[in-house]
């Protein structure tokens, strides 16, 4: 809090609301600058995406210098309608997802210029890829600073749109427009769903201003509408299943700084919009929903995790792997709703941090992840596991960062991601107080699923990182990766080090999150940092305890010690030599050839047979006619044919009815015509 | 916090972890030497696996063409990870400063930090023996470590601590209780032991035949000093879980001041208490075979299953009571 004091008379609410406008500004100047590209291909590199870098800036800034603050700021603008001007509002809520979209966007604007070189000497229109990227970014920027539901839905439908041109950058290839086209159908349904949701506020509001929403008197029921309608409609953008199947097509194929904005942040913004207009607006939480959030949120991470086990292409992989985050992120929501609903506000409180801790984190390693996957991409044009191999050595500085991000999503201490799942079992451990035994034993279910995926993402990034970076190369190309240009490597680095830096010093962090549920629930977490900044207590010292600075502190120290010990001193006096260099032993076998090696499709064989049950697999052996045996393994996601086939199948055969309509005889067309005008004035009189 | 971490309580925590290492290769000699006895064989001395490190250590250590730095970082990682896990376990006397700087989930996550690295070192250097190992002990660890939190969780529910010295003390002063949940988590502890330390039935530690192989796959290209640093930190894990096993649910002569007398007499207790389970497990590897490995996962599932029971039997049957 001294930091807070030092600063006071240069932060201001009204410093961060200009420095947010001022972001909002750069994200469009530079959409504008890029229709300059066409002509000159350099403006993207040179100007467009460094621009992005100031827009992370200015909102990381703005974010950071609310949340220090911790008020409300709101102006209206002139903009809008006449009769329906736009609201814009500054709170502690927006300021943290503020913060989150400004830190990616700071690293995608530090690579961005090295990765889209290599689009300069391309057919690729990069009017459209700078042009869309401004946009998008002033779509999500103008999402979470809305203050009525028309501006916020105007916002939504920018960031919507922008990312599908995104999506479809690589439109030459059939499977990214098929990707793009579900994209654009599932985030108009969601877009649909959530403008609903305002339409039932707003019916007992009066107005569309979130002001006047939060102050609506909903009855119970439609305030489980409303609910519902915001849980599918943002649920639809976050990538919950069975709504997920949009995400592991769209996020893949966008270029892959892009991929990391969309992974990173946002989905993000839709978790923002679920806590805006969950938490805040609807107000009056019941337990059903917190099981509800919960039982999706536990769906999600545990499909999502054992969907990312069983793909080679690492694009995809981490996109499951995204909406098993999510799931994560979901989890700790619903845990928040059930606490809140029995009114255990701190508790309550202590959930939600978990949650936003962890939409931090995610934001943080998920966009390292991807930076390191389009660096891959980048320098060996390869996305499929099972042709890498051996990449550490050939690009120590990328393998090393990748390393860090694949510890932080394991949720290994001590990096960030342990501490957002440290503080979600925290309050799942605090089941025991709440009064409904039924409660009380579905939560502790959910701990164990939680739990279970922790594991299971060890398993996957195990995976991804043994099979990418160690070991022997699987192909030529990939032999012959050459070392990421700085622009790149200073992206990843300033994530990496974030990833260490929010997993060792969690207390500051938690003090400047703090200041969200104070706004949004009432009541925030006291006792988090009452023992001093080393010590992490979210409920009381007696009860849990953990000082990341110290874990990290010891560690290092034996470690070092021992490593000194033994190279050392322990060597010295043995007359040991220091280590010598062979051939691998192998048990004496023939020497090994990267054939030899296990493959990301070997790697998961054990787990895709105990969970095999959740997937479609299609696997054959055939032997071919020259003698060689040809292996095929085909698996499919059980949703598309329980869920979404079925859908498209009922939407065919009903636009087939319809079509009878269609008769080409002119009368015919003005007969309905005039029946459906006197249907309207007969509703209408 | 601060009443804590005083200079006496560090002394004592570090002594403690010394002896962590020190203490584990004797549990492992004594568990080969009762095994050699039900065998009827005499079986080596107590302190073959001291010279066995020593041997390894005064060694050179070989590496692969092939091998990344990881390789070489590997063993050290996966030993300062596994010790600082032990020293948050109290073995002699209880309310030490390391277990307030990490709690059970942090004992668990120190853990599987060391097991990532142990597999991504095996995979390191390409052979098709490293991948193979690395393969299995995640799935293990993926299905244990749930299985883990899982009972652990039910001891911390029932003392509303994650602090392991807090539960250790509630365990103490409730007296003796027989509570259905701490027997649900003591049979999902030691099944979740078994598997995680490499013991007959999932793993053989013994066995030299690389198909079979989990754990050794994956150390199959260490030598010399790293190798030891591997074997140790295996070692200082089983003697870990025999800790955790019988200092949680069977604490009686844990210290509680930090008189020199609570310390002798906790030394006293828990070696007595760890020969007594090492010798049941010696018992148990000798009757049992090694299960083929898609028979694990039942074993492991067996293991949730009766954690998740008795965290759900804590908060049905012993919350509202």
């Amino acid at each position: 809090m001294s930091l807070t004091t030092l600063l006071t008379p240069t932060l201001s609410m009204d410093t961060a609301l200009h420095l947010a406008g001022l972001a909002v500004v750069l994200a469009l100047l530079s959409a504008v600058v890029s229709l300059a590209a066409g002509r000159a291909r350099w403006v993207l590199r040179r100007v467009a995406t460094p621009l992005l870098g100031c827009v992370g800036l200015a909102a990381l800034a703005a974010g950071v210098m609310a949340l220090l603050v911790g008020e409300v700021v709101s102006v209206t603008l002139p903009l809008g309608l006449p009769w329906l001007p736009w609201h814009i509002r500054l709170d502690a809520l927006s300021a943290f997802f503020l913060a989150v979209i400004g830190v990616v966007t700071c690293a995608v604007g530090l690579y961005g210029p090295s990765y889209v070189r290599g689009f300069e000497y391309g057919k690729d229109s990069l009017t459209a890829l700078g042009g869309f990227s401004g946009l998008f970014l002033t779509g999500m920027l103008l999402v979470v600073l809305a203050d009525d539901a028309f501006l916020f839905m105007v916002a939504w439908e920018l960031m919507s749109l922008s990312s599908y041109f995104l999506v479809a950058f690589h439109h030459e290839h059939a499977e990214n427009r098929r990707a793009a086209f579900l994209y654009l159908l599932m985030a108009h349904v969601g877009g649909l769903m959530i403008l609903l949701a305002y339409g039932v506020l707003a019916a007992f509001g009066d107005s569309f201003a979130f002001v006047d929403l939060r102050a609506a008197p909903v009855p119970a029921v439609w305030a489980g509408v409303a609910f519902a309608l915001a849980f599918v409609g943002f649920g639809m953008k976050a990538g919950l299943v069975p709504l997920h199947a949009w995400l592991p097509e769209a996020h893949p194929v966008a270029p892959s700084h892009i991929s990391a904005l969309m992974s990173g942040v946002m989905l993000k913004v839709a978790v923002y919009g679920f806590i805006r207009v969950c938490f805040d607006l609807i107000g009056q939480i019941q337990w059903q929903w917190g099981v509800v959030v919960l039982a999706i949120g536990c769906l999600s991470a545990l499909f999502g995790v054992l969907a990312a086990l069983m793909q080679t292409d690492l694009k995809r992989l981490l996109a499951y792997s995204s909406v098993e985050n999510l799931g994560i992120i979901f989890i700790a929501l619903g845990l928040s709703l059930v606490f809140l609903s029995a009114d255990f506000t701190e508790l309550g409180a202590l959930a939600f941090v978990a949650a936003l801790y962890h939409c931090l984190n995610h934001a943080l390693f998920k966009g390292l992840l991807f930076l390191g996957a389009g660096t891959i991409l980048h320098s060996t044009h390869e996305r499929d596991l099972d042709q890498m191999g051996g990449l550490l050595r050939r690009m120590p500085w990328t393998g090393l960062f990748f390393l860090v991000g694949v510890l932080s999503i394991s949720a290994l201490p001590p990096f960030n991601g342990f501490v957002s799942e440290w503080l979600t079992f925290q309050a799942a451990l605090q089941a025991w107080q709440l009064d409904s035994g039924v409660l009380r034993s579905l939560i502790p279910i959910a701990s164990a699923v939680l739990a279970l995926t922790g594991a299971l993402v060890a398993v996957t990034f195990v995976k991804v990182y043994g099979i990418a970076f160690l070991g022997q190369a699987r192909s030529r190309h990939v032999r012959r990766a050459h070392r990421a240009p700085w622009g790149m490597l200073a992206g990843q680095g300033l994530l990496a080090v974030l990833c260490l830096a929010l997993g060792v010093l969690p207390t500051w962090i938690i003090g400047l999150i703090d200041a969200v549920p104070r706004q949004v629930l009432g009541d925030g977490l006291p006792h988090a940092g009452a023992s001093g900044w080393l010590w992490l207590t979210p409920v009381s010292p007696q009860t849990a305890s953990y000082s990341g600075p110290l874990v990290v502190l010891m560690l290092a120290g034996i470690g070092l010690t021992a490593f000194w010990g033994l190279n050392h001193l322990w060597a010295k006096g043995a007359a040991v030599r220091w280590v010598r260099r062979g051939d691998a032993w192998d048990c004496g076998f023939a020497p090994p050839s990267s054939r030899m090696q296990y493959t990301a499709t070997a790697f998961a064989q054990p787990i895709r047979r105990v969970f095999g049950m959740v997937f479609h697999i299609e696997e054959s052996v055939t032997t071919q006619e020259d003698g060689s045996t040809r292996h095929r393994l085909r698996i499919s996601d059980r949703f598309w044919g329980v869920l979404y086939l079925p859908i498209a199948r009922a939407v065919e055969s009903s636009a087939r009815r319809v079509v009878r309509l269609q008769s080409g005889n002119v009368r015919v067309y003005l007969g309905w015509t005039l029946a459906t005008l006197v249907g309207l004035l007969w509703i209408i009189t | 916090m601060g009443d804590l971490l005083t200079a006496p309580g560090w002394g004592i925590a570090v002594f403690q972890s010394l002896l962590y290492v020190a203490l584990a290769p004797l549990l492992v000699g004594w568990l080969r030497k009762v095994k050699a006895r039900l065998q009827n064989r005499r079986g080596p001395s107590l302190l073959q696996p001291y010279r066995d490190l020593y041997k390894l250590l005064a060694k050179e250590a070989r590496v692969a063409h092939t091998a990344s730095p990881l390789f070489r970082a590997a063993p050290y990682i996966v030993f300062t990870a596994t010790w600082m896990a032990a020293a948050t376990v109290p073995l002699l006397v209880v309310d030490l400063p390391t277990a307030a700087i990490a709690d059970i989930i942090v004992l668990v996550g120190l853990l599987a930090l060391a097991r990532v690295f142990l597999a991504l070192a095996g995979m390191d250097v390409g052979t098709a023996f490293g991948g193979m190992g690395a393969s299995r002990e995640m799935l293990i660890g993926a299905l244990a470590e749930p299985a883990m939190l899982m009972a652990v969780f039910t001891l911390a529910m029932t003392a509303h601590s994650t602090n392991l010295s807090s539960v250790i003390d509630h365990h103490l002063s409730d007296g003796f209780v027989l509570r259905p949940s701490y027997l649900f988590a003591l049979g999902g502890l030691v099944l979740v032991a078994i598997a995680e330390t490499g013991r007959i039935p999932v793993d053989n530690p013994t066995t030299h035949l690389e198909l079979t192989m989990v754990h050794e796959a994956m150390l199959l290209e260490y030598s010399g000093r790293h190798l030891a640093l591997m074997e140790w930190a295996a070692q200082v894990k089983l003697l870990l879980y025999g800790t955790l096993i019988v200092n949680v649910f069977f604490p009686w002569g844990i210290g509680q001041g930090w008189s020199p007398a609570a310390l002798g007499l906790g030394l006293a207790a828990v070696v007595g208490k760890l020969a007594v389970l090492a010798a049941a497990l010696a018992v148990g590897e000798t009757v049992l075979a090694k299960m083929r490995l898609f028979r694990a996962p039942a074993f492991l599932n067996l293991a949730l299953l009766l954690s998740l029971l008795g965290l759900l039997s804590h908060v049905i049957l012993e919350v509202g009571a």
